[in-house]
C-alpha cells in the first residue's frame, strides 16, 4: 500500500475530523441512545424512567404481532428487491436498444426516483384506492372482482411492494444502464460470431459482467426496503388492514411516535439493526462468492 | 466592491434599531395546533383577532401536522425544555397529558391569574371528558360527535321517505332497499371505525367501554368491548359487510369519498365535516342521530371527540398571564359562536347555544343541532367519556381487529376478544410506566 506522507502529523487527523464528527453525532450517538432507551421503561414525557433490563426485548419476542411484522418485513423486502432489481434490469436492457429519442427516454426512466416516497404513495392512492381510485372504478365495469385492499391483506401487501419498487426503480435502472454500456461491444460481437444467441450472450457474458452491480443493488435495495420504505407504507396502508403490511420499521414508528412507548420502540430498532447487519453479512458471505469483479 | 458600504449601512441599521419590529415590546405566546387547510385559516383568523384585541401579547400559531405529530412534537420540545405555551391535543391524548406532570391545569391557571370564568357554562359532556375531580384541566376547543349523514337524492330514487333511519334495524332495511333499487352501491360506511362504532356506540347505549368507569377511577383498567353488546353490534356490521350493505372503507376519514361520490347512501362520521360537506357535496343531504339499537338498551348520550388546548409548564412565569388572557378570549361567547358557525365544531357553552337558538341558527341549520341533540342527557358513568392511557395505540389495535372481522377472517367474538387482550396489554404497560 502506498503511504501518503504528510509533513504535519496533525493534518491528516484534522482532515478526517469532520467526517468522524458527522459519523459520531449523526450515527453513533443516536444508535447509542436507542440502545440505552431499549433497556428502560419511560413515560411519554420522560419524567419517569425505570431500568427494566431486557424486559422490552422479552415482551417483543413473546408477541405474535412482532413475529408477524418480521415475516411481513421479509416478504416485503424480498418482494421489493426482486421486483425492483428484476424490472430495473429488464428496462435498462430495453434502454440500450437503438431507438429514436433515446436520451429523452432514458431521462424519463429516472424520474420515479426523483419523487419522494410519500408523494409516490399518494399517487398510488389516487390510482388504486377502493373509494376514489381510478383503477377500481374501471375494474368495476369489466369484472365483479372487488379490488378492496382495505380488507384484503395480501392485496395490500402486493400494492405497497409495487409502489415501493416503483419509487426505487430509477436508481436500479441508472446503475444497470451504466453497467450495460460499459460492457465492450467487441466481446459481444465475438460471441455472436461464435454463434451465441441473445439469451446465451446475456447469460454467459452480460450477466457475469454485471454481477458486481447486481450484487450492490441487491444489498442496497434490501436495506432500502428495510429502512427507507416508511414513506410509502405510511401514505398508503398505515400498516393495515389488520397488520398485514406492518413492517418492522413502521412498527418502530407507530409504537414510538404514535403510541409513545419509547422503550419498546427503541428495542425494536435495535432488533431491526441486528437483522439488517446479519442479513448484509450473509449476503457478503454467500452471494458475493458468485460475483466476478474484473 | 462599491456596493459594500450600502449593505453595511443597512446591516448596522438592523443591528442598532432592531429592524422592522413593531412587536418589540410584545410577549410571544407559542401555540401549536393540528388544524390544516380551511380549519387552519380559521385558527389564524381567531389568533389575529386576539392579537389585535390587546397590545401586550402576540400569539404565534403554528400548524405542526396531524394530532399525533403535534403531541409528539410538544413532548420532544418539553423534554428539550422549550415547550410551546399552548398545545392542541386530541381527545385520546387526554390521559397521557393528565398524568404527564408537564401541564398547567387550566382551572388552576385561571385561578392563579385571577380571571373569573364561569366553568358551569360549559356543557356537561365536554367538561366531563376533560375534568379530574370536578376541575377542568384543559380548555375545550374543537369538539364534535359522530352523526349519520344520508343522501336524500338516493333515498328519493329508492322511493324511501325523506328521513334518516333512527335505529340499526332501520339502517339495515333502508340500506337493502337503496341497494336493491340501484340508488347506491352500498347502504352505509363508517369513518373513524373505532370512534364511531365502539367508543361512541357504547355510551350511546349506556354500555361500559372499560372497567373503572371507563378508566376514570383507576389505572388498572380493562376493556369491556367483547361483551354481548359489542359482539352483537360488530357481528351485525360484519354480516352486513358480507351482504354488501355495509362497506368498510378504512380508518380515519378515508371512507368519506364513498359517501361523497354517491357510492354509499349513508355515512357515519364526525359532525365536524358538516362545514366541508356544505361546500362540496353535489347532492341533497341530511343528518340524523347516531343509529340506536332501541330497547332494551337505554338511549344515553354520545361522547365528544376533537381536541382541547393544554397549557404546558416550563415557560417564563410572566408569560402565563398572557396565556390566561388567550384562554379567556377563546371562552367568550362571541368567539365560541363564531368558531361554531365557521367550522361546524360544536358550540360548547350554554350561553353560546342560547344565543344561537335566539338567532334561529338551528332552525335554519338543523344539521348543526344533530350532534348537540345527542349530548343532552345527563352523562352516566358509562357515558362521561374514556380515560385510557396510550389510547391511540389501543384504537389501532381495535381497528386492526375490526378489519380482521370485516374481512371474515375472525368472528366478531374472536376479533373483539383479541382486541381486548391487546388493549389490556397496552393498558398494563401504561399503568406500569406511570406508577413507578
Amino acid at each position: 500500500m502506498k503511504r501518503a506522507v504528510f509533513k504535519n502529523r496533525g493534518l491528516p487527523y484534522l482532515l478526517v475530523l469532520p467526517q468522524i464528527a458527522v459519523t459520531l453525532v449523526f450515527f453513533f450517538w443516536p444508535a447509542f441512545e436507542s440502545l440505552r432507551l431499549s433497556v428502560f421503561r419511560t413515560s411519554p414525557f420522560g419524567d419517569k424512567t425505570l431500568f427494566v433490563g431486557l424486559e422490552n426485548f422479552a415482551k417483543l419476542l413473546s408477541s405474535p404481532d412482532y413475529y408477524r411484522s418480521i415475516v411481513n418485513t421479509f416478504v416485503f423486502a424480498f418482494g421489493v428487491t426482486a421486483l425492483g432489481v428484476g424490472a430495473g434490469l429488464f428496462v435498462a436492457a430495453l434502454a440500450t436498444q437503438r431507438i429514436r429519442g433515446l436520451a429523452v427516454y432514458r431521462t424519463a426512466l429516472l424520474w420515479p426516483y426523483g419523487i419522494a416516497p410519500p408523494i409516490a404513495g399518494i399517487i398510488f392512492l389516487f390510482i388504486f384506492h377502493p373509494s376514489y381510485g381510478v383503477l377500481p372504478y374501471w375494474l368495476a365495469f369489466v369484472t365483479s372482482y372487488e379490488f378492496n385492499w382495505l380488507l384484503k391483506g395480501p392485496l395490500a401487501m402486493t400494492l405497497v411492494i409495487i409502489a415501493t419498487a416503483w419509487t426505487h426503480i430509477g436508481y436500479n435502472i441508472a446503475f444497470f444502464l451504466a453497467g450495460l454500456l460499459a460492457i465492450p461491444t467487441s466481446v459481444l460481437e465475438a460471441a455472436s460470431v461464435d454463434g451465441a444467441g441473445p439469451i446465451r450472450r446475456f447469460r454467459s457474458i452480460v450477466f457475469p459482467l454485471l454481477s458486481p452491480i447486481t450484487f450492490y443493488l441487491l444489498v442496497v435495495n434490501l436495506i432500502f426496503s428495510f429502512f427507507g420504505s416508511f414513506g410509502v407504507i405510511h401514505a398508503v396502508t398505515q400498516g393495515g388492514p389488520g397488520n398485514a403490511t406492518e413492517i418492522m420499521v413502521f412498527k418502530v414508528y407507530k409504537d414510538g411516535f404514535v403510541g409513545l412507548n419509547l422503550g419498546s420502540s427503541a428495542a425494536q430498532s435495535v432488533l431491526l439493526m441486528i437483522v439488517v447487519i446479519v442479513l448484509t453479512a450473509l449476503q457478503f458471505r454467500f452471494v458475493e462468492r458468485r460475483v466476478t469483479y474484473t | 466592491m462599491t456596493r459594500w458600504p450600502g449593505i453595511v449601512l443597512v446591516l448596522s441599521g438592523v443591528i442598532l434599531f432592531g429592524a422592522p419590529a413593531p412587536s418589540l415590546a410584545k410577549t410571544e405566546i407559542h401555540f401549536w395546533h393540528a388544524m390544516g387547510g380551511q380549519l387552519g385559516e380559521t385558527v389564524n383568523e381567531l389568533v389575529k383577532q386576539f392579537n389585535q384585541s390587546q397590545p401586550e401579547y402576540e400569539v404565534k400559531a403554528l400548524n405542526k401536522g396531524t394530532y399525533p405529530e403535534v403531541l409528539t412534537a410538544a413532548i420532544a420540545a418539553y423534554r428539550q425544555k422549550n415547550p410551546p405555551h399552548i398545545v392542541q391535543v386530541f381527545d385520546v391524548g387526554t390521559q397521557t397529558m393528565l398524568l404527564s406532570g408537564a401541564i398547567y391545569p387550566i382551572f388552576q391557571l385561571m385561578k392563579e391569574q385571577e380571571i373569573p370564568i364561569n366553568w358551569g357554562d360549559l356543557i356537561k359532556p365536554v367538561t366531563g371528558y376533560y375534568s379530574r375531580d370536578g376541575n377542568l384541566y384543559s380548555m375545550p376547543f374543537n369538539s364534535s360527535s359522530p352523526i349519520l349523514y344520508y343522501n336524500r337524492d338516493a333515498f328519493k330514487k329508492a322511493g324511501l321517505a325523506d328521513k334518516p333511519p333512527a335505529t340499526w334495524k332501520e339502517v339495515g332495511e333502508v340500506s337493502k332497499k337503496v341497494v336493491a333499487a340501484g340508488a347506491a352501491k352500498c347502504g352505509f360506511t363508517t369513518s373513524w371505525p373505532s370512534w364511531t362504532m365502539l367508543e361512541n356506540t357504547f355510551p350511546w347505549h349506556d354500555q361500559p367501554f372499560a372497567t373503572n368507569a371507563n378508566g376514570y377511577t383507576g389505572l388498572d383498567t380493562k376493556l369491556l368491548i367483547n361483551g354481548e353488546f359489542g359482539v352483537k353490534h360488530i357481528g351485525q356490521l360484519a354480516a352486513w359487510q358480507k351482504e354488501g350493505i355495509y362497506s368498510y372503507g378504512g380508518r380515519m376519514g378515508q371512507p368519506d369519498p364513498k359517501f361523497i361520490n354517491g357510492d354509499c347512501a349513508m355515512l357515519i362520521q364526525s359532525s365536524a365535516v358538516i362545514g366541508n360537506f356544505k361546500r362540496t357535496l353535489k347532492f341533497e343531504w341530511g343528518t340524523g342521530q347516531l343509529p340506536h339499537w332501541g330497547a332494551p338498551y337505554k338511549r344515553q348520550n354520545t361522547v365528544v371527540g376533537g381536541a382541547t388546548l393544554w397549557v404546558m409548564r416550563g415557560q417564563k412565569a410572566s408569560d402565563y398571564k398572557g396565556v390566561a388572557q388567550v384562554m379567556k378570549f377563546i371562552a367568550e361567547p362571541h368567539q365560541q359562536t363564531w368558531w361554531h358557525v365557521t367550522t361546524g365544531y360544536l358550540p360548547i357553552t350554554q350561553t353560546a347555544i342560547k344565543n344561537l337558538e335566539a338567532s334561529l341558527h338551528f332552525k335554519k341549520n338543523p344539521e348543526q343541532w344533530t350532534a348537540l341533540s345527542q349530548l343532552q342527557a345527563k352523562p352516566t358513568a358509562n357515558s362521561l367519556g374514556h380515560r385510557l392511557g396510550n389510547f391511540v395505540q389501543i384504537r389501532e389495535a381495535i381497528e386492526g381487529e375490526m378489519e380482521h372481522i370485516f374481512a371474515g377472517k375472525k368472528t366478531a367474538k374472536q376479533g373483539l376478544d383479541d382486541a381486548v387482550a391487546k388493549g389490556n396489554e397496552i393498558l398494563k404497560e401504561f399503568a406500569a410506566a406511570n406508577t413507578q
